[in-house]
């Protein structure tokens, strides 16, 4: 069988895809990307290899992508996890889209036109406020486990509950202050949720629906109708969509093989 | 994945342009040390010609700061003048250079032996740069009681009009009476128009050497451009900047002729638009050579050309040069230059640098980005940085950004 492979080694996980040549997905890995970018591709590829009955040797092209692009010694080529978003979401939603990314560290928004191309894209600036990195310290201040933050949002009876400041440290102590007044902590996972979706709206005008993908959004499928009404567009989440940024890369991996 | 070995096209002038950059800062620092001689201080695009009919030696403190930046030293003492009052949101320039100052260092020492920035006599600013040259001239006055005069430009200009060159002759003017007294001796004419004539030549030929940006491929880039432009901002009023960019055009036209690529394989040009990231130039430059993709032009480099400048009508040519200036000019104006330069280079994309602590050289914060794609079709990217404090810089959100718009930029050929 020939596959092709997409290792996307992100600041907090590191995501492998494969595909066939016909673009079918045969498996996927995931790991935390830890502080040994290398290892961690390699693990998510082989743990990717296992799972289809593979081995190296079938493998005809990996693409890397993510922060730790470069580490991946084994890839044969790399692009940037905005390309493969883009592409990734795209192949799920072919007309003009645009692409949220929430990361660990950063927030990307790309927007495609019909036939997938970029026409612009914009990453948070700055700071962390917003992204997966904001979410685990609000998490922590509020002392939940951040896999049951989304739950605990779905739970909120105060929708109206915010959080004003955009720098993460300021938003902490703003938090702190809302405990003192006796806000519940549902409300508070809320308001961290739609603060993430207000450091969107403000990154780059959305015009098109959204294809939300990442990590944050895999794990806080609530964040699907609060960025619905923050943004004021519809929302789509594609298959898997902490591994669209890797199934985007295997899909280059791909696409360069043919050409 | 395998690393191709990538090299700069190296600028053979180079060898004259360090000596007769060493012959200054040297040449500054045996007069700073004879009480025969005077020094002046001189903000970049200060009233340097003036200053020479007096005879001073004009130092360029904003050039020292550059040097911090680009040693990567300025970081270090930023901190310090920030502790005294100077906040980290104000010119890294100024904070970097008052720093290191307080904390008796100088990057000359390594580089030249020598031991400590001059101390001048005069400390002369011209605020079309921003006010902060001004405060950052006035600490260095009260620091060593000596005078701190200059003008004061107009902002936001439209239309230059004469009223906006006759106020601004008109302190020329007023200047010249005022460094009479410190100079000791009235002004040399011959000397201050001899200055204005050397001035305009090293512009034009400034200008002709960035020119070399027009060609396909393009013989220079942007980041050849901040370095080969320290004659034109120190030198300029002198005979060896003269000569120095005839000697560098020579090896541009050869270029150009010979259709020498200053990035191999060029597949994109771009346009700057903002301040150097001192301390990151050359892993700028290995980047875009890496994306074969060539910053041809920009704002920056071609802020020190001032070819209104004329011996016959020196101050009001003066007056001319340092109000035409992109710095002070409306958006409107702004705008219509870079689209020109759009052109005229054949780029493909712009490039903003958005300068934490330099509002005055940071043009994306008030839609321009936008507007000029809407107006050219050619896309942006706005990196967020600094020129000197890389506290305000991360390297990789800017690779990612820069490598991604690259991809976006092969998408549309
Ligand atoms: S123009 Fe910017 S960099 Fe230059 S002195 Fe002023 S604030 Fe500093």
């Amino acid at each position: 069988m020939k596959l092709f492979c997409g290792i996307d080694v992100g600041s907090a996980a590191t995501k492998a895809v494969l595909i066939t040549g016909s673009l079918e997905v045969q498996g996927r890995g995931l790991c935390p990307s830890g502080a040994d970018f290398s290892a961690a591709a390699r693990q998510v590829f082989d743990a990717a290899l296992a799972g289809v009955g593979a081995g190296e040797a079938d493998v005809e092209a990996i693409v890397s992508t993510g922060y730790g692009r470069t580490n991946v010694d084994f890839a044969t080529a790399r692009r940037t996890e905005i390309d493969c978003h883009a592409r990734g979401a795209y192949h799920h939603f072919k007309r003009a889209i645009t692409v949220v990314d929430i990361g660990g560290q950063d927030n990307k928004i790309i927007q495609l036109d019909a036939a997938g191309k970029c026409l612009k894209f914009a990453m948070n600036r700055k700071c962390a406020a917003g992204t997966g990195a904001f979410l685990e310290e609000m998490a922590l201040r509020l002392n939940v486990p951040i896999d049951k933050l989304s739950k605990m949002a779905e739970n909120s009876a105060a929708p109206g509950v915010s959080i004003g400041s955009y720098c993460t440290v300021f938003a902490m102590t703003e938090i702190l202050s809302k405990v003192r007044a006796g806000v519940k902590t549902e409300d508070l996972a809320r308001a961290a949720l739609v603060s993430v979706a207000k450091r969107l709206l403000e990154t780059q005008a959305i015009v098109t629906d959204i294809v939300a993908t990442g990590g944050v959004v895999a794990h806080n499928p609530v964040l699907r109708d609060i960025l619905k009404e923050i943004l004021k567009t519809e929302v789509h989440i594609p298959p898997h969509p902490q591994h669209i940024g890797a199934f985007g890369a295997a899909l280059v991996a791909a696409s360069e093989q043919k050409e | 994945m395998s690393e191709k070995k990538l090299e700069q096209k190296k600028i053979a002038s180079v060898k004259t342009f360090k000596k007769i950059m060493a012959d200054h800062f040297l040449q500054i620092d045996a007069a700073a040390r004879d009480p025969g001689r005077k020094v002046a201080w001189c903000t970049s695009v200060g009233p340097a010609e003036l200053l020479q009919g007096f005879g001073f030696e004009v130092y360029y403190p904003e050039n020292h700061a550059a040097i911090l930046g680009s040693t990567r030293t300025a970081t270090d003492y930023i901190p310090y003048a920030n502790a005294a009052g100077y906040s980290p949101e104000i010119c890294s320039y100024l904070t970097a250079d008052v720093g290191a100052y307080m904390q008796g260092f100088t990057p000359l020492t390594k580089v030249y032996g020598i031991e400590k920035i001059p101390k001048p006599d005069v400390l002369v600013y011209n605020t079309n740069q921003c006010r902060d040259v001004q405060d950052w001239f006035m600490w260095y006055s009260r620091e060593w009681k000596v005078p701190c005069v200059g003008i004061e430009t107009h902002r936001g200009v439209g239309a230059v009009t004469k009223v906006h060159i006759d106020s601004i002759a008109g302190q020329l003017q007023d200047l010249a009476g005022k460094l009479e007294k410190i100079a000791g001796h009235p002004l040399d004419m011959d000397r201050f128009k001899q200055s204005v004539e050397l001035s305009r030549r090293c512009s034009e030929l400034w200008d002709k050497v960035l020119r070399a940006g027009t060609a396909v491929p393009s013989a220079i880039t942007f980041f050849d451009g901040t370095i080969h432009m320290g004659p034109a901002v120190v030198l300029r009023g002198l005979q060896v900047a003269v000569d120095y960019y005839q000697e560098l055009l020579v090896e541009m036209e050869a270029r150009v002729q010979n259709k020498v690529a200053a990035v191999a394989g060029e597949k994109h040009r771009l346009y700057w638009e903002g301040m150097p990231v001192w301390g990151k130039l050359r892993n700028l430059s290995m980047q875009f050579l890496e994306l074969q993709t060539c910053v041809v032009a920009s704002t920056y480099c071609n802020s020190w050309i001032f070819n209104q400048l004329d011996p016959d009508e020196p101050f009001e040519s003066m007056a001319r040069a340092y109000t035409e200036l992109f710095i002070v000019r409306s958006d409107a104006v702004k705008e219509d230059y870079i689209a020109r330069m759009c052109a005229d280079y054949r780029v493909d994309g712009f490039f903003y640098h958005n300068a934490r602590t330099c509002p005055n050289n940071s043009n994306s914060s008030y839609g321009m980005p936008q507007r000029l794609t809407e107006r050219t079709g050619k896309p942006h990217l706005v990196i967020d940085g600094d020129l000197n404090d890389l506290r305000c810089y991360s390297e990789e959100q800017a690779k990612t950004n820069i490598e991604a718009f690259v991809e976006q930029l092969a998408q549309a050929t």
